[in-house]
C-alpha cells in the first residue's frame, strides 16, 4: 500500500451522494435548441466561424480558439444556427454572454471524424494539438484548457501524473458514475496522457466512499502503470492542492503551479474526453452531469449535449418548480447559483442541484464573530479565517495580504463550520476583487509616475545642456577678451565702434536689394547679396538684356565686392566672429 | 420559479453561537452542584440574581444601541457571563455587590466595546476585578465548607443576599489564604495544624475543582474549544509549583496538585480562559496564552496580595492576546515548505 498523507483542516458535510446513484447514466437526448456560450473555459473566448442561417453538422467546429489559452467550440448536434447573441449563461456574475444558438434538426448527423489509428506513433505535440482542437478544457470544474496544462512550462519534466477521481463535493456523482461505468475509457485516456507526459508514476486518487468505482478502476487498471490510491473521505480532498498533498506529501508553493513540483493533475472526465478525441476524433460535445436535490423526483446522472438548457434536464429529472428556491451549478460547497433555468449546460457543469428550502435553508442573519476558531481548524490552507474576516471588514488590504488571503481556495469549509453563520467566503471574494482592482490602479498610476519622471529627467537634461553651452560660450568670450587685452593691439571700445560702423554700412548696402533684416554678421549678409547680384548679372547676360541694365548690375556687384572686402578686414581686426 | 442568488457555500454545519453558549452553561452544572453541596445555596442565589440583573443590563444596552433584543439575547452570551461571574463571587454576597459586578461586566466590559465579539477583555473577569478592588472585604468573605462549619440553608442564603444587614455570615480563610500567610511552618505541619486542608488541596475545593474539570472535559469532547489553552495553563501552573515546591519547606509555594485543585484553577482553565473572544486565536497562540496565564496565576498566588489570581492573570493575558496573535500565525499551505512531508 502506498502511504497517503493528510492535510490540515477539512470538514465532513453530509454526502448526499446516494440519491443520484440509483440508476445508470441516462442519455438526455436532443433538445430543440442548444445554446453554446463562446467562453466555457478559462482564457480568451472562442471566435464564431459560422453565421446565422448556416447548417452545421454534429462535431463541426463552430468557433475557433483565440490565442494560446483558448479552445474551440463544436456543434453538439446537427441543425441551423439561429442566432449569435447574448444569452443567460451559468456564471457567478449572473450576466449574459455571447452564445451561438443552434436549432436542432433532430437528425444528429455527424461531420466526418478521423481518429488516430495508433497514438503511440504520434509525437506529443501532435497529440496536444488534437486535444486542443477537440475543445477539451478541464472537466472537474475550473475549465482550464487541457492542452495548455499538459504542455506545461518548457523545460519542466513530469514526475507524477495525478488523475483526480476524488469528487469530494457533496451531492455530485458525475465522476463516481463515470468511474463505475466507463473505467476502461478512463484507463485508455490515462494511457494517452502517459504517452504525452512520460511520467515516472501515475496515481489515480479516489476517496474511500466510492467502493464500486474503486473496484471498477482497479479491475480496469490491472497490469497497467496506473496506481489506484484510496484515502479517507474528507472535504476538500479533491482540491488540486489538497490532493497533491494527500498523494505526495508535497505542497504546491504559494503562487506556484503543480508543474513546479513535477506534477500534473487531470480529472477522470478529462481523461475520457482525451481518449474520445484521440482514438475517435470526437470533439468535446457532451458530458456527464448530475441532476439532484430534493426538488427533483428522479435524481440521476445524464450524458448531456453541451448547450442543453438546464430546464430541459430538470424536466427530465422531474422538477417541482414550487419546491425549488435556488438552483446551483456545482455542489453545495463551491457551486454558484444560477438565476434562470434557461442557462445551458457547459463544459464545466458537473452538477445541477435543485434543493428544497428545507434541504439547504437560506442563510440566517450573521451574528458577531466570537473568534471561536472553528474556521481556523477547518481551513485546508491553514489560514486564520477569523482574522481575515476582521481585516476584510475593516478593508485592511495590507493586513489581508500579510495573512495570505490569496492562498484561500474558497472551499467554504470556514463558512460551513461558522456558528455565527458569517458568509466568510463572500468577504474573502470581495476583498480579493478589491485588492486586485487596487493593484491594477496602482500599476496604472505607477506607469503614469514613470512617464512623468522620464519627462522631468529629459527636460532637466535639456536645460543642463543649454546651461553648459551658455557657460562654454561665456568662457570662450572671456578667453578672447583676455587674449585681446594681452595683445593690446586695439582698444576694445574702438573695435566696438568699428563693428557698429560695419553693421550700419552693411544695412545700407542691403537696402536696395532686400528688405530682410540682417540677422547674421555683416560679411555673411554681404556675401549673400553678392551671390544674388552675381546670379542676376549672369542671368541678364544670358538673356541678352539691355546693355544699360547689365552695366548697372556689374557696378552693383563691384560695389558689393568692395564692401565685403572692407567688412572682412574689419572683422579679422576686431576679432569678432 | 423565482431563484435566489446566494453566495457559496450553500450547506451549513450544525454549530450555532447560541448552541455553543448553551453547552457552556450546561457544563457548569457539576461545578455549581458541588459548590452548593459544600458551601450551601449561596452560589446558586448568586448565579440566579446575576442572570436577572445581567439580562436587564443587556436588554437596556441593546435598546439604547437600537439592536434587536430577540436576535441578540438568543445568543445566550450574557447569561454565560453572568453565570461565570456568579460562580466566581463568594457565596452569600449582598445583592448590590452582585449587581455592581454584573453591570461592570455587561455594560462596561462588553457593550461599551461593541457587544459580543468585540470585547478585548473577559467580561466576567472585568466585573470580578472591579469588585475585588472596590470591595475587598466582601470579596474575600468565603464561608467554611461543609464539615468545618454549619452550612446555611436556602432561606438564609436568600436573606444574606437580599437583606444583608440582617445576616452575618461566618467566614473562614481559604486554603490559598492559609498557605500565603504561612509563617515558618513546614508544609507538613501546616497541613496537620489547619483544618481547611483536605486530601489533596482544601476541603470542598478539591471536589469543586474536579467537578469543573469534568464539565470542561465534556466541553472538550463536544469540541466547543480545543485543549491547547487549558492544558498549557495547567501544565505551566504545575511546572511553576514543582519548581518552587522547595521540598515542602516553610517557604514552599505549595505542591503542583495543591495548585491544580485549589481556588479557581479548573474553573479558570476550562470556563474563563477558553472565552474565545478575548483569547489568542491560533493553536500556537492559545498554547502561549494558556501558559502565560498559568505562570501569572502562580506568581500572583504565591507572591501577590490577592486571595486568588485567575482574574488578574486572565486580564493581563487578554492585553497580550493581539501581540501573541501577531507572532504565532500558523504556516500557511505552500509557504516555506517545499518538498517536505506532511
Amino acid at each position: 500500500m502506498r502511504r497517503v498523507y493528510g492535510f490540515h483542516g477539512g470538514i465532513h458535510p453530509a454526502e448526499n451522494k446516494h440519491q443520484s446513484l440509483g440508476s445508470k447514466i441516462q442519455q438526455a437526448g436532443i433538445p430543440q435548441q442548444l445554446i453554446l456560450p463562446l467562453s466555457q473555459h478559462i482564457g480568451a473566448p472562442a471566435r464564431p466561424v459560422v453565421a446565422v442561417g448556416d447548417r452545421v453538422l454534429k462535431g463541426q467546429m463552430i468557433a475557433e480558439p483565440v490565442g494560446h489559452v483558448s479552445v474551440p467550440l463544436h456543434a453538439p448536434s446537427s441543425g441551423h444556427i439561429s442566432a449569435i447573441e447574448e444569452r443567460p449563461i451559468p456564471h457567478p456574475s449572473g450576466f449574459p454572454a455571447p452564445c451561438i444558438v443552434i436549432d436542432c434538426d433532430g437528425e444528429d448527423a455527424w461531420a466526418p471524424l478521423q481518429g488516430v489509428a495508433n497514438y503511440r506513433d504520434c509525437e506529443a505535440t501532435e497529440l496536444l494539438e488534437l486535444i486542443r482542437s477537440a475543445g477539451i478544457a478541464g472537466m472537474g470544474g475550473a475549465g482550464f484548457p487541457t492542452a495548455v496544462k499538459l504542455a506545461g512550462k518548457s523545460g519542466q519534466s513530469v514526475k507524477t501524473l495525478i488523475i483526480n477521481g476524488t469528487e469530494c463535493e457533496p451531492y455530485i456523482t458525475a465522476d463516481d458514475i463515470l468511474m463505475r461505468e466507463r473505467a476502461d475509457d478512463i484507463v485508455a485516456g490515462i494511457a494517452i496522457l502517459q504517452h504525452i507526459l512520460q511520467p515516472q508514476e501515475t496515481l489515480l486518487g479516489v476517496e474511500d466512499n466510492k467502493p464500486e468505482a474503486i473496484a471498477a478502476l482497479q479491475a480496469a487498471a490491472a497490469g497497467s502503470a496506473i496506481e489506484v490510491v484510496t484515502f479517507p473521505t474528507k472535504y476538500p480532498s479533491g482540491g488540486e492542492k489538497q490532493l497533491i498533498e494527500i498523494l505526495t506529501g508535497l505542497q504546491v508553493p504559494s503562487g506556484g503551479l503543480p508543474g513546479d513540483l513535477g506534477i500534473v493533475c487531470q480529472n477522470v472526465g478529462t481523461a475520457v474526453a482525451v481518449r474520445d478525441a484521440i482514438c475517435h476524433g470526437r470533439p468535446l460535445i457532451s458530458r456527464i452531469t448530475t441532476v439532484t436535490g430534493n426538488a427533483v423526483d428522479h435524481p440521476q446522472n445524464f450524458e448531456v449535449l453541451l448547450g442543453t438548457p438546464m430546464q430541459y434536464l430538470l424536466d427530465l429529472a422531474g422538477l417541482h418548480p414550487e419546491r425549488c428556491e435556488r438552483l446551483v451549478m456545482g455542489g453545495p460547497m463551491m457551486g454558484f447559483t444560477v438565476t434562470t433555468a434557461e442557462a445551458p449546460v457547459v463544459k464545466t457543469t458537473n452538477c445541477i442541484l435543485a434543493p428544497t428550502p428545507e434541504e439547504l435553508p437560506p442563510p440566517p442573519p450573521a451574528q458577531p464573530c466570537i473568534r471561536c476558531g472553528l474556521c481556523a481548524e477547518a481551513c485546508p490552507a491553514s489560514l486564520l479565517p477569523q482574522q481575515l474576516f476582521w481585516f476584510a471588514q475593516g478593508k485592511e488590504f495590507e493586513k489581508l495580504e500579510q495573512h495570505n488571503l490569496f492562498d484561500c481556495i474558497e472551499c467554504g469549509a470556514c463558512s460551513w463550520v461558522c456558528p455565527s453563520h458569517i458568509p466568510l467566503v463572500q468577504y474573502y471574494r470581495a476583498s480579493k476583487a478589491d485588492i486586485l482592482q487596487q493593484r491594477r490602479e496602482h500599476a496604472k498610476s505607477e506607469q503614469a509616475r514613470l512617464r512623468f519622471e522620464a519627462r522631468q529627467a529629459r527636460l532637466a537634461q535639456e536645460e543642463e545642456e543649454r546651461e553648459a553651452k551658455r557657460a562654454a560660450r561665456k568662457a570662450a568670450a572671456e578667453k578672447r577678451a583676455a587674449l585681446a587685452e594681452q595683445g593690446g593691439e586695439e582698444d576694445p571700445i574702438q573695435a566696438a565702434i568699428e563693428r557698429a560702423k560695419a553693421k550700419k554700412a552693411a544695412q545700407q548696402a542691403g537696402d536696395g536689394t532686400a528688405a530682410t533684416p540682417v540677422k547674421a554678421s555683416p560679411e555673411v549678409a554681404l556675401r549673400q547679396k553678392l551671390a544674388k547680384s552675381e546670379q542676376r548679372l549672369a542671368q541678364s547676360i544670358a538673356a541678352g538684356e539691355d546693355a544699360k541694365i547689365v552695366s548697372a548690375l556689374e557696378a552693383t556687384v563691384q560695389r558689393l565686392k568692395d564692401k565685403l572686402a572692407e567688412a572682412e578686414a574689419a572683422a579679422t581686426e576686431s576679432g569678432t566672429d | 420559479m423565482a431563484l435566489m442568488r446566494v453566495s457559496s457555500p450553500h450547506a451549513h454545519g450544525r454549530y450555532s453561537t447560541g448552541m455553543v453558549m448553551r453547552q457552556v452553561l450546561l457544563a457548569t452544572v457539576p461545578g455549581v452542584f458541588v459548590l452548593t453541596l459544600f458551601f450551601g445555596f449561596g452560589t446558586l442565589v448568586n448565579v440566579l440574581w446575576a442572570c436577572l440583573v445581567g439580562l436587564a443590563c443587556e436588554s437596556v444596552a441593546l435598546l439604547l444601541r437600537g439592536r434587536s433584543l430577540a436576535f441578540y439575547l438568543k445568543d445566550c452570551s450574557a447569561l454565560v457571563t453572568c453565570v461565570l461571574l456568579g460562580i466566581a463571587l463568594p457565596p452569600y454576597a449582598p445583592w448590590w455587590l452582585i449587581a455592581v459586578g454584573v453591570a461592570a461586566s455587561i455594560l462596561m466590559a462588553k457593550q461599551l466595546y461593541g457587544g459580543l465579539g468585540y470585547n478585548p477583555f473577559n467580561p466576567a473577569m472585568v466585573g470580578y476585578v472591579v469588585l475585588l478592588i472596590s470591595f475587598p472585604v466582601q470579596m474575600t468573605a468565603w464561608t467554611p465548607p461543609r464539615g468545618l462549619g454549619e452550612v446555611p440553608g436556602l432561606w438564609e442564603a436568600l436573606q444574606a443576599c437580599f437583606l444583608p444587614a440582617r445576616y452575618d455570615a461566618v467566614t473562614m480563610a481559604t486554603p490559598l489564604d492559609v498557605l500565603r500567610q504561612n509563617q515558618g511552618l513546614l508544609l507538613e505541619d501546616l497541613w496537620a495544624q489547619t483544618p481547611q486542608f483536605g486530601r489533596w488541596a482544601g476541603i470542598g475545593w478539591e471536589w469543586v475543582n474536579l467537578a469543573f474539570l469534568a464539565g470542561g472535559l465534556w466541553l472538550l469532547y463536544r469540541r466547543i474549544f480545543t485543549w491547547h489553552a487549558p492544558v498549557a495553563m495547567l501544565a505551566s501552573l504545575a511546572l511553576m509549583a514543582a519548581l518552587f515546591y522547595d521540598g515542602g519547606s516553610s517557604s514552599s509555594g505549595g505542591s503542583p496538585l495543591f495548585h491544580l485543585l485549589s481556588g479557581a484553577t479548573m474553573f479558570g482553565a476550562f470556563f474563563i480562559i477558553t472565552d474565545p473572544v478575548s483569547s489568542a486565536v491560533s493553536v500556537r497562540g492559545r498554547l502561549v496564552f494558556g501558559a502565560l496565564i498559568g505562570v501569572l496565576v502562580y506568581l500572583i498566588r504565591v507572591w501577590g496580595n490577592y486571595p486568588d489570581a485567575v482574574a488578574f492573570a486572565v486580564l493581563i493575558a487578554n492585553f497580550a492576546a493581539p501581540f501573541i496573535d501577531h507572532y504565532t500565525q500558523p504556516r500557511v499551505y505552500g509557504h516555506g515548505k517545499s518538498g517536505g512531508t506532511g
